[in-house]
């Protein structure tokens, strides 16, 4: 999928070990930067990208040949502007664009992992990011960012190096993976392991990938990132390049058509195992029962300023969960903002053009910088 | 900035941590942090409104005083302060309440409905009062629940709360508000500034009292 790629990768060489009990070394993180680092070495912004997000943020992606993912946040002048901002964006390990992950070969037995590949968490993913810290000899990042998974990841993050960030702008997450996400979770992965060409995860060959399973599971998904409303407004009952019901089982409707055509471009640049192990991280997520049930304990050694933000029609990770954070980071007294963006467009709403949002990102971004 | 906003900086000590309750677009919140060196933040319902604080780099949490108090801490801060709002509340007497546990002490302003203009009109034209303070109709006031300076002087020593400081504010006016002068404050001021504080002073010990 990407081997002929030139992609920017870091060899970890310092062993890190993974909540499952292994411990990883000498294990590859690709990364993507955008804008430049000053002489200081005080405008460095992680973000952290969501399941099936990767390191190309912004620009064009040279796998998908279209826009990276955070096009309309990140750039020159953006909400995230890379003239200001050195933005650093790597691809989490378990993922599948260079990162180390299910895809790539097991050093000791010389076959890919697969299934073999140790399970991953929020909590591993953070502490191989932080490596590129070290890499680029940065030692207080000016703010970390991410939205859904990437929130998490943050959440994370500033609880595990409570002095690397100067702000700390999770969106669109939670705390801990509610039952409600871990079952859709559990549906996309069904969907691939229903699929007879995923054997276990050992599908090795190009024309034995589990595709089908693998773009059941991103359509499930999918839904789950619009919302009613939008959906409605989007498709209502359509049809699809037809003047009326065929009577079958071909796509009548817009939003099917659409559907197939997301779960069919889905499958040509994401690996089933990687949706496999990233959702299982994000079931695992539950940032306060690291700390004994008490969320707040996770944020208290830290002096660093929040910025939470949450979207009206986002079901998946609804405004309460977020909510939950900043009460946990209020009953310690920490520096912490909230929003709640007005929109139709569901969770996908951190990604796309909401200029609500991205004004805040930006006022916030901005404002913070000049006190520094 | 209001001449309001002047009187309640002026009671707040430099480099204190203050919550605004209801800080609308953080004029107020701007003013105090950077000429008193505040640690301050603010809740405000109106998503507008937080993203007018927002872009003046305020932090400030969208939220609601009736249901958004409740998450802090006992006097996580020094002052809090609630701008014409407390008429707004379903229930003032739990926002006050909670006003007192999260800050050690609460500057509170109403709009006095016992001013003279407002008697005048409802005496005269029987209609309810539309002033510069109060410029809403009936129909679509958020004021929910008015009183008058007299009336919250009544209901704090009713709740044993101590007042350190009334106010009475008429256009540039500032006055204090003492027992003696108190049916003249609540004729000839517009607005009424109270800084309060719940006394933890035990009743039953007699050295204590009084």
């Amino acid at each position: 999928m990407n081997t002929e790629l030139n992609l920017k990768t870091l060899i970890v060489k310092k062993p890190l070990k993974l909540d499952c009990g292994k411990t990883i070394n000498d294990f590859p993180i690709a990364y993507e930067t955008y804008g430049t680092l000053n002489e200081k070495k005080d405008n460095a912004i992680l973000i952290f990208h969501a399941l099936t997000g990767d390191q190309f943020v912004t620009g064009l992606n040279p796998i998908t040949n279209k826009d990276g993912w955070w096009s309309y946040a990140v750039g020159p002048n953006k909400a995230i502007d890379t003239n200001k901002f050195f933005v650093i964006c790597s691809n989490v390990i378990g993922g599948c664009l260079g990162s180390f992950g299910p895809s790539h070969k097991d050093p000791d037995t010389q076959k890919i992992f697969g299934t073999n590949f140790p399970v991953i968490t929020i909590n591993d993913m953070v502490n191989a990011q932080n490596n590129l810290l070290d890499h680029f000899g940065i030692e207080k990042l000016f703010s970390i960012v991410g939205g859904s998974m990437g929130g998490m990841q943050v959440l994370q993050f500033i609880s595990n190096f409570p002095d690397k960030a100067r702000t700390v702008i999770p969106i669109a997450c939670t705390s801990s993976h509610s039952a409600q996400n871990i079952a859709f979770n559990e549906l996309g992965r069904q969907a691939i392991a229903a699929d007879s060409n995923w054997n276990e995860g050992n599908y090795n060959s190009k024309d034995t990938i589990p595709n089908k399973g693998l773009a059941v599971a991103r359509m499930a998904a999918h839904i789950t990132y619009l919302s009613k409303k939008g959906l409605q407004e989007k498709f209502g009952r359509k049809l699809q390049e037809r003047e009326d019901l065929k009577f079958g089982f071909d796509a009548d409707f817009q939003i099917e058509s659409y559907l197939r055509y997301q779960g069919s471009v889905f499958v040509d640049r994401f690996d089933a195992n990687s949706y496999l192990y990233i959702t299982r991280a994000m079931d695992y997520f539950d940032l306060g029962k690291q700390f004994n049930g008490n969320l707040s304990d996770a944020f208290k050694e830290t002096k660093a300023k929040f910025f939470i933000i949450s979207f009206t029609s986002d079901w998946l990770y609804p405004t309460q969960e977020n909510k939950d954070i900043v009460i946990a980071l209020n009953s310690i007294g920490a520096d912490v903002g909230f929003v709640e963006i007005e929109s139709d467009k569901g969770h996908d709403s951190f990604l796309l053009d909401v200029p609500d949002f991205l004004s805040a990102l930006k006022n916030f971004l901005d404002k913070s910088y000049i006190k520094n | 900035m209001k001449n309001e906003f002047k009187v309640i900086a002026d009671l707040i000590e430099k480099d204190k941590k203050v919550l605004d309750v209801g800080c609308a677009d953080g004029t107020l919140m701007k003013f105090l942090k950077d000429n008193k060196n505040i640690n301050i933040r603010g809740l405000e319902i109106s998503k507008d409104k937080v993203q007018k604080c927002i872009a003046k780099g305020l932090t400030v949490i969208e939220g609601n005083a009736e249901k958004d108090l409740i998450q802090f801490p006992d006097k996580s801060f020094d002052y809090v302060v609630l701008s014409q709002t407390l008429q707004a509340f379903l229930n003032p007497e739990l926002v006050i309440t909670e006003l007192l546990r999260v800050g050690k002490k609460a500057i509170v302003t109403i709009p006095n409905f016992g001013y003279w203009k407002i008697r005048l009109h409802l005496l005269t034209k029987g209609t309810m009062p539309i002033t510069k303070t109060l410029p809403d109709e009936w129909y679509n006031t958020p004021n929910l629940h008015m009183c008058t300076i007299k009336d919250f002087v009544h209901f704090v020593k009713s709740r044993n709360f101590k007042i350190f400081k009334s106010l009475a504010l008429n256009n540039e006016n500032i006055s204090s508000i003492n027992d003696t002068n108190l049916g003249i404050k609540n004729l000839f001021a517009d607005l009424g500034i109270f800084l309060i504080e719940k006394q933890y002073e035990n009743r039953n010990n007699p050295m204590l009292k009084r």
